[in-house]
């Protein structure tokens, strides 16, 4: 099997997976408790946090658990909207973002907030300028993701930074679900950006993980009141075996990071030079260094995108439609939309998405793959092949 | 850039006239002890400093140590250098790079001890100020209150440069003001008390009274950590825990609500001196702060203190609670004081103590107990513990986390 999907989840690691068992079995107790099971659960609790932050260059208190990356975008935009209300109801974001950020925004309009999407280009990237133009003295907060997941454009987070320098009062909130383990330490840590949410199962932690970033000094409203875990930010008894698999796998992709982006981009760089010759498939991510190193987006138009997944799979190859959240319901991509790619061509595109794990013999056979299912569809192509 | 050697100096002891000398041979056996990690060092006390060789060990750990020593004012790390003026040159030049950054202020002071050497101290000066006006046109000398000195010595082995002066923790040698038992419970102000007690030179050993089931094994684990903190002053802390199950439990059945605390109080105090008699201390610390909970108003303290004529130190009697907290943030016990674990001068608390007993009151409900069977009790079950600082008492499991991780 290769597997090809990995911006739709990855595979848990099976070390990951021995400290998720071990810690189900010896600190199971509840990080709230007073004796002393609950203490060495809260002890593990702690210790997980503390070399997450490490990890992240932050301080412990900076940390919040979530249960995945949805509920970090929920949490950042609609703790924002609760918490600065009285201060404005103009939210900004782009036009590509992820489902969860962008039906956020939807139920906030619905309340009476207003929001600005930011378009995007055709290679798909926002203008800075435009976020300059859309700053209004009743802002809030600034939502954009670091890495689109459909193309895997890089966002130009350095330049929305400095800015925001001159708007200290607005929230900058980055979705990094799919940009963390990506060589993008040194933007993220960008001292403008105040809130960051990951997920766990994009890098080899168990299903039901994640955490945000929340720098020190920066105030939201919790979604979630309860028993005041997360110090009154976020209830619920701590998830405390996943958040420790989620830790240890979090340390195992920052371990040689460059290595593996490298490594990535040269799996993709296979890929793409190989299918980028054939006449009839139209490339959207490219090889140039704004694009990340492991999502590889193009369309074969002519055939959807889904009859060109099922195609793979023949071949024990597993890719996706753009991305996984809208491929089941049929429509077309949102980021290709916004990109202006005609709704023909959007609708045949596919994504190819790579880590650490995969390597360029997988690549070789995909390539290989590739040759007969292009051949097998020629004569769905729009242009007759001569 | 490898610093040579580190110059302590010595602080108020400098005028203790007499007993001098008694003082600096603590002094120094006290940094020994701190640096006991770093086998390579070699300690050449002086009449008012100690040169400490670092023969290649980390200045900036050795430093870290020191900065925990009580009775040293401040030291310098320095560079050794041939006599050789070309030499200097080259590594005043390295060293104000390293450490003095682009447009600051600075001045020269040299100090000779060899009078034999080619330059005298003016020359000296003059000399290495030319060669940095030169060499070095981005800084401005500076005579009164420069943001750099560069201090050069002109010794017998070697000339030593350096430009940093560290200031040390002050106070007096610890030991040199004999012994004293601090009463520590778990909360902000006794560790805080002991804390002051060391800087006076007070060597201490802590009493801690845990009343099981009542209390946890985390209580006193976390009385236990508190100590680790204050060990690294002194290298090592005897602590004493003392059962107070029976006494809370009698005192409670047979006595008065409104005096349960002041009577429970009064066989502390009791027990802590009978412990510090047979350590050999001379005083009783405790951090008791005026008129912060009812047992510490001035009337409480008539009447608790009425069981012993041993001195009772209280070294942040006056402190406002907001200083007594900054004390504690710096010497790293704050996080650890608030862990909440019930300790046992909250257990049995009753919801109205008395702010304002009265002497003869407590002395009468006092004499309604077997005092004496009761203290002998809980001195039969004191269980003594040698803590250092680099013992762990809370984090148990640090290692299996740390594998796990």
């Amino acid at each position: 099997m290769i597997y090809f999907d990995n911006s739709a989840t990855t595979k848990a690691l099976p070390e990951v997976l021995d400290t998720y068992r071990t810690v189900s079995e010896d600190f199971f107790g509840n990080p709230s408790s007073l004796h002393a099971v609950g203490g060495k659960g809260d002890a593990m609790l702690q210790s997980a946090r503390k070399q997450i932050a490490t990890l992240m260059h932050a301080k412990p208190e900076e940390i919040y658990f979530t249960s995945c990356g949805t509920e970090g975008d929920n949490w950042v935009i609609k703790g924002t909207a609760f918490e600065k209300r009285q201060f404005g109801r103009h939210l900004i974001t782009t036009a590509i973002e992820h489902p969860a950020v962008i039906n956020t925004m939807h139920q906030l309009e619905q309340l009476g907030f207003e929001v600005t999407y930011l378009p995007v280009d055709h290679r798909g990237f926002i203008n800075p300028v435009d976020l300059k133009n859309a700053l209004r003295d009743d802002t809030i907060l600034v939502s954009v993701m670091a890495v689109n997941n459909e193309v895997g454009a890089k966002q130009p987070l350095d330049e929305i930074a400095a800015i925001l320098k001159d708007h200290p009062n607005v929230h900058f909130h980055v979705d990094a679900v799919q940009g963390i383990g990506k060589g993008l330490m040194t933007t993220l840590r960008n001292p403008r950006i105040d809130f960051i949410t990951f997920s766990g199962h994009k890098f080899h932690a168990p299903r039901g993980t994640g955490f945000i970033y929340m720098k020190e000094g920066r105030h939201i409203a919790p979604l979630l009141a309860g028993g005041g875990q997360e110090d009154n930010q976020r209830s619920g008894t701590e998830n405390t075996p996943a958040i420790a698999a989620m830790a240890k796998a979090l340390r195992l992709l920052l371990t040689d990071e460059d290595q593996k982006v490298a490594h990535e981009q040269a799996i993709r760089r296979r890929i793409y030079e190989h299918v980028a010759k054939f006449p009839n498939v139209v490339m959207f991510s490219q090889l140039t260094p704004d694009f990340a190193p492991h999502i590889l987006c193009f369309a074969l138009p002519g055939v959807r995108g889904e009859t060109i997944v099922h195609a793979f799979e023949q071949h024990d190859i597993y890719i996706s439609t753009t991305s996984a959240c809208s491929s089941k319901k049929g429509t077309e991509s949102s980021t290709l939309a916004a990109m202006h790619v005609p709704s023909q061509i959007a609708t045949s595109a596919i994504r190819v998405s790579l880590d650490d794990q995969n390597t360029l013999a997988e690549a070789d056979a995909f390539n290989a793959a590739f040759d007969q299912v292009y051949a097998g569809f020629a004569k769905l192509f729009p242009t007759p092949q001569q | 850039m490898q610093y040579s050697e580190i110059m302590v100096r010595y602080g108020e002891l400098s005028t203790k006239g007499k007993n001098r000398q008694a003082f600096i041979g603590r002094l120094n056996g006290n940094v020994t002890k701190a640096l006991h990690e770093f086998p390579a060092l070699r300690m050449h006390p002086k009449r008012d400093r100690l040169h400490i060789d670092l023969n290649g060990e980390d200045a900036d750990a050795v430093m870290a140590r020191l900065s925990k020593v009580f009775g040293i004012q401040s030291f310098s790390p320095s560079v050794a250098v041939a006599k050789d003026m070309t030499a200097v040159h080259a590594a005043v030049l390295e060293l104000m790079a390293a450490t003095v950054p682009t447009g600051a202020s600075y001045k020269v002071q040299t100090k000779r001890s060899d009078h034999d050497f080619e330059l005298d101290t003016n020359e000296m000066n003059l000399n290495l100020g030319d060669m940095l006006t030169d060499a070095r046109p981005d800084l401005v000398v500076k005579m009164k209150d420069p943001d750099y000195v560069l201090r050069v010595e002109v010794r017998r082995e070697a000339i030593f440069l350096s430009t940093k002066t560290v200031l040390g923790p002050g106070g007096l040698p610890v030991g040199t003001a004999g012994k004293g038992v601090l009463m520590l419970s778990g909360g902000i102000d006794s560790p805080v008390a002991g804390y002051l007690a060391l800087k006076r030179g007070v060597a201490i050993e802590m009493v801690h009274f845990f009343s099981p089931p009542y209390t946890s094994e985390q209580a006193l684990a976390k009385a236990k950590q508190l100590t680790t903190k204050l060990a690294p002053y002194v290298g090592s802390i005897r602590f004493i825990q003392v059962p107070f199950t029976e006494i809370q439990e009698t005192i409670k059945s047979s006595l008065p609500e409104g005096y349960l605390m002041t009577i429970q109080r009064r066989l502390m105090l009791r027990l802590a001196e009978a412990i510090a008699k047979k350590q050999g201390a001379l005083a009783i610390f405790n951090g008791e702060s005026v008129g912060q909970v009812a047992s510490q108003t001035l009337e409480s303290m008539v009447a608790i203190n009425d069981v012993t004529t041993m001195p009772i130190i209280r070294p942040v009697a006056t402190m406002d609670k907001n200083e007594i907290i900054k004390v504690a943030e710096d010497i790293d016990t704050y996080a650890l004081s608030i862990m909440p674990f019930e300790d046992c001068c909250t257990i049995f608390a009753p919801p109205a103590p008395k702010t304002k007993p009265n002497l003869d009151r407590a002395r009468y409900y006092e004499s309604k107990l077997d005092v004496e069977g009761l203290m002998q009790r809980a001195l039969d079950g004191i269980q003594i513990t040698e803590i250092r600082g680099s013992d762990e008492f809370m984090a148990q499991n640090q290692d299996v986390i740390a594998e796990l991780l």
